[in-house]
Parts: C-alpha cells; structure tokens; sequence
C-alpha cells in the first residue's frame, strides 16, 4: 500500500478501515540468498538496498527482540555531515544526500528535519580547528559556516555568553545537519524492505554459525538452523558476542551511553546546539522535549542502563551553556550499548571466513550513518568490493595502521 | 558504583579513571619473533564479554594505585577487587 495526503483523507472518510500491517509476520523458511542479522536501522536498511538497489529477493533479517528495539530507538537522532578525515567524509556526506532523498524513496514519512547543528567554539584554538573543519568539509561537498559571536547571538541569543571560564566566541554552523525521527527510520526500511519481498523475522535470535572449511553456510537461531548463501552481521552494540560464536575478537568494546529527555515546552531551541567546553549537546523534538546527551559513561558494559556520575555532568554542562535548563525537569533518561571501536570509527567489511560480512564499530555515531551503511553493506554482499565511500572502512587497518581517528585518541575505545 | 578499595574502603567510582580489560597488563615481549602480531592482539583486540570482565581502574582522586576489578558487566555488580600489583606479581612481574 502507498502513503499519500489522499490516502489520510479517503482513510479519515471511511473510518480507517483500510491501513494494513506495515510489515508481515513470515516463518523462517529453510534457505535465503542473505541472512542479515539485527534488525536495527542499519539491518534493515541493507535488506531495503539489497532488493531496491541490487535486484535481490530472497532475503531475510533476523532479530533477537522487536525491529528497533536496540539503538536505532534509543538514539538523539542526530544526522550530519561534517567528518575531518578523508577516510569518513566523503561516506557521511553519501549518507546525508540519501537522508535528503530517503522520505519519498521508502514512501514514509521519517521527519527528516534540516534544521542545523551549531558546533560552539571558545578558544581560539578551538576555532582554528573548526576553520579547519569547516574547509575539509566543504571540500567533499558538504556546507559549513563559521559564525562570529554576534552570529551566534543571533542564532541562540539565551546562551551563557560572557561565562569568565568558557566565553562563547562563534561556532561552525552546517545547515543541513539536523534531526529525524529514528523510529520512523527503521519502520520505513522494515516496510520497504517487506515489500520488496524481505522476509524480517522478529524473535529469532542467532545462536551461531555453521562453518565448514572456511565458508559460512548458515546460522543456528532460537528459530531453527537457517541456511545462507551470504551472512551480514549488523549487531551494532552485541558485535563481539556474536562474532565471537564466528571465532572471531573484534577491536572493540561494548560501552553504555546514555540520553535524556525533558518534559514538554514551546519551541524554544530551533536547532541542535553542541557545547565545545563540555560535553554536551541539545535538540528540541516536534513534542516538545528537549533531547539531550553527553559521555559514554566510559567503563564496559552490556546493561542498557548507565549510573549518576554521567547524568550529573551532562546536567552541569547543559546548565552552564543554557543557564535557563536550570528550570527545566529532566522526564526520561536510558541507556544503549554502543560498538566502541578501537579508532572511533566504524568497520564494514569481508571477514576471513567466506560468505560472513560485518558491518559495526559504529560508536555513538551510527544513526547518522544508517542509509550509507545500508547501502554500503549491500554493495558489499552484491558485489565483495567495499563501495567507493567505504573502502577505509577495514578491519586490518589496525594491522597496517590506517587508522581513522577522528580525536587522535589511540586504541582507548572510552576517549573516542 | 562503588569500588571496594583494598587499601582505602568502599569508594566511589567517580574517583576513578578507567582504563579496560586487564589483560592489558600482560604485554607482549618485543623480542618475540612473531612480537608485531602479538603487539596488534594486545593493543586491538578484546574479549568485551557480556558477565564477569576484569578490568584496570586508577584510583585518580585518591591514592593513585591500579586496581583490578572483577565487574558484572551485564548488571555493574563488583564481585572482587585487588591491587593490580599484587596481580601483576602472581603471574611473575617483578612489579
Ligand atoms: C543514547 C544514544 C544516543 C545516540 N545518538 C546518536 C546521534 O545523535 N546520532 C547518531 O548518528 N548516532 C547516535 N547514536 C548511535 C546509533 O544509535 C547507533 O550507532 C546505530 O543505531 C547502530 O546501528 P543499528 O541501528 O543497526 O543498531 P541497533 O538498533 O542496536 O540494531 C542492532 C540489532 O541487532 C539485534 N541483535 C543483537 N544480537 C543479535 C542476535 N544474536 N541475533 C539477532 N539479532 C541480534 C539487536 O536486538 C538490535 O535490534 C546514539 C546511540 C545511543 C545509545
């Protein structure tokens, strides 16, 4: 069925009888072409390109829980485009194109909202670098502006300017940064990838691999043993556990981060706002709440929950960048488990074992990246060659030090 | 959570930096013949399991010693804790 105003209305005519499941309910059948296990937003954004792009079908999605139930729900919906490094910028700026293009793609409507992100600068260090930023992004097709403070002032004039410690001296605005609506994002792949013939069982999760001399044949799932002709793993926070049943250590850690909503308020905050003297960063959702996030907590963990420490430092950095958050009540906070990975960036590509792909390492910064890394993945599975905007994107880059390092923190996965 | 310092008593994890799994104190020997390997193992790989991890805590704000901490990493629960040179020696280190 495809979404239109007209639809809505002849619907809202005649009681809204007519909306059908999104998605079906398949059985597993005995054999795919593509096994992709996890059903988050990057899972199913890979089975949506596979069938769209690449002209396949027969292919399932295997998910332990419901289809979004992992980080692709629990994420600050933030998407951009403003990478440094060669490695990372031309893949992001790939992805923020099919953001802008993603809504009438899949037919439904995921609020993709570019509504800006301002990076705030207060030092001239700081500055120099977001200069720096701005340039390398600008040449790989993005947009940033630097903004004086007077540019800023006028953007977000409530800010904590004159602060004696951390004054406000302009940031680096990207305009087509912005926010969408992460649920949407991954029910609008689900519903594309379904109807182009997707099989995405809920439930159903993998338990292993069937590996005979060296090629991967199928996985054992709490559903039965399901064989594949290709098997992607696209496990974003339960990377290591799943690819250990493959064998495999991964360069990675598995760290909670955590992310907070306020009640409800006016508009008040147009745009999304990072802090450069703490680590803080806000948005202001279509409901209302102020969405804001901050540090990892910075010890491993699988718990989906974080601890005070974090909660308290976040607050303290919202309300020295916005002293009126003092006001505001905090509504929720949750937690999601993030691949850490070892350069702070992600990992899509062939393992050594034949007919096995991994996509992961996606830290905190993967919603952004779900419809390149869909894409991404697919033509990897199609075609066994890294896309051109992904060829960086190795695990033995460790090996022969090509590390892509954003922070240029080093193998500290909790810096990054 | 609460570290249960061996020297200091129950403390406060926010006195603490981490740093990761504990095997990070068993470096490799840079003589080894295969030492290049063994040093990517060592800096780039990690078990990260889901249940009971040992990792290094460094009491920053507090006396400055390295701990080895067993943790739940599926519940946060701390079920040991000891001076990461007392590991250390136990598997043969002079310190
Ligand atoms: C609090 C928070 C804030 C964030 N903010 C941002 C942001 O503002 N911008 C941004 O770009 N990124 C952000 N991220 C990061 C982003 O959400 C993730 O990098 C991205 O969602 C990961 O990809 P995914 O959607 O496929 O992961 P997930 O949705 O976690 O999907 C993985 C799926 O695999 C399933 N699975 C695991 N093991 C198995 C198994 N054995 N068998 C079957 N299925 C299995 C899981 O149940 C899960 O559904 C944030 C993350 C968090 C937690």
């Amino acid at each position: 069925m495809r979404y239109s105003g007209f639809k809505v209305i002849k619907e809202a005519l005649t009681g809204h009888k007519g909306w059908t499941p999104q998605w079906r309910d398949p059985e597993p059948q005995s054999h795919y072409d593509f096994v992709i296990i996890g059903g988050g937003g990057h899972g199913l954004a890979t089975a949506y390109y596979l069938a769209k792009e690449f002209g396949e079908s027969r292919i399932a999605v295997l998910e332990k829980g419901w289809i979004g139930g992992g980080n692709v729900g629990r994420n600050t919906t933030i998407i951009r485009s403003n990478y440094l490094l060669d490695g990372n910028e031309p893949f992001y700026e790939f992805s923020l194109k099919l953001w802008e293009g993603l809504e009438q793609d899949f037919n439904y409507n995921a609020m993709v909202s570019q509504r800006g992100i301002l990076n705030l600068v207060h030092t001239d260090a700081q500055r120099d670098a977001a200069r720096r930023r701005g340039n390398a992004m600008i040449l790989n097709g993005s947009d940033a502006e630097l903004l004086d403070v007077e540019g800023v002032r006028k953007l977000y004039p409530f800010l904590n300017f004159d602060n004696a410690r951390f004054p406000i001296k302009g940031g680096l605005l990207h305009r087509r940064g912005g926010t969408v609506r992460h649920d949407a994002v991954a029910w609008g792949y689900a519903r594309g990838a379904d109807m182009r013939g997707v099989d995405i069982i809920q439930n159903c999760e993998v338990t292993g691999f069937k590996i005979e001399d060296g090629t991967c044949l199928g996985v054992e799932t709490t559903r039965g043993y399901i064989g594949a002709g290709k098997v992607g793993v696209s496990v974003a926070g339960s990377s290591s556990r799943v690819m250990e049943k493959a064998g495999m250590r991964l360069p990675m850690e598995s760290h909670v981060l955590q992310a907070f909503v306020s009640e409800g308020l006016k508009p008040v905050l147009p745009g999304v706002i990072t802090y450069g003297a703490g680590h803080f960063y806000c948005s202001q959702s279509d409901k209302g709440g102020l969405v804001f996030g901050g540090d990892i907590d910075g010890y491993n963990s699988y718990a989906q929950r974080g601890n005070m420490p974090v909660i308290e430092d976040v607050a303290e950095g919202g309300i020295s960048l916005i002293p009126a958050l003092g006001r505001v009540r905090l509504l929720r906070a949750w937690g999601g488990i993030m691949d850490m990975s070892m350069d702070g960036s992600p990992i899509i590509d062939k393992t050594h074992i034949d007919g096995l792909y991994f996509n992961g390492g996606w830290c905190y910064g993967g919603f952004k990246a779900t419809p390149a890394a869909g894409w991404c993945f697919a033509h990897l599975l199609k075609t066994d060659t890294p896309h051109d905007t992904a060829t960086a994107y190795r695990f033995d880059r460790f090996r022969t030090g090509h590390m892509i390092d954003e922070k240029g923190q080093g193998a500290q996965p909790n810096l990054h | 959570m609460i570290i249960n310092h061996p020297l200091l008593g129950p403390r406060d994890a926010q006195e603490f930096t981490y740093l990761g799994d504990a095997s990070l104190i068993s470096r490799p020997d840079a003589q080894d013949d295969n030492a290049a390997e063994k040093f990517h193992d060592y800096l780039y790989l990690r078990d990260n399991p889901a249940g009971l991890h040992r990792e290094l805590w460094f009491h920053e704000s507090g006396d400055r010693s390295w701990l080895v901490v067993t943790r739940n990493t599926v519940t946060h629960e701390i079920t040991d804790v000891q001076l990461a040179r007392d590991v250390a020696r136990k598997e043969g280190r002079s310190k």
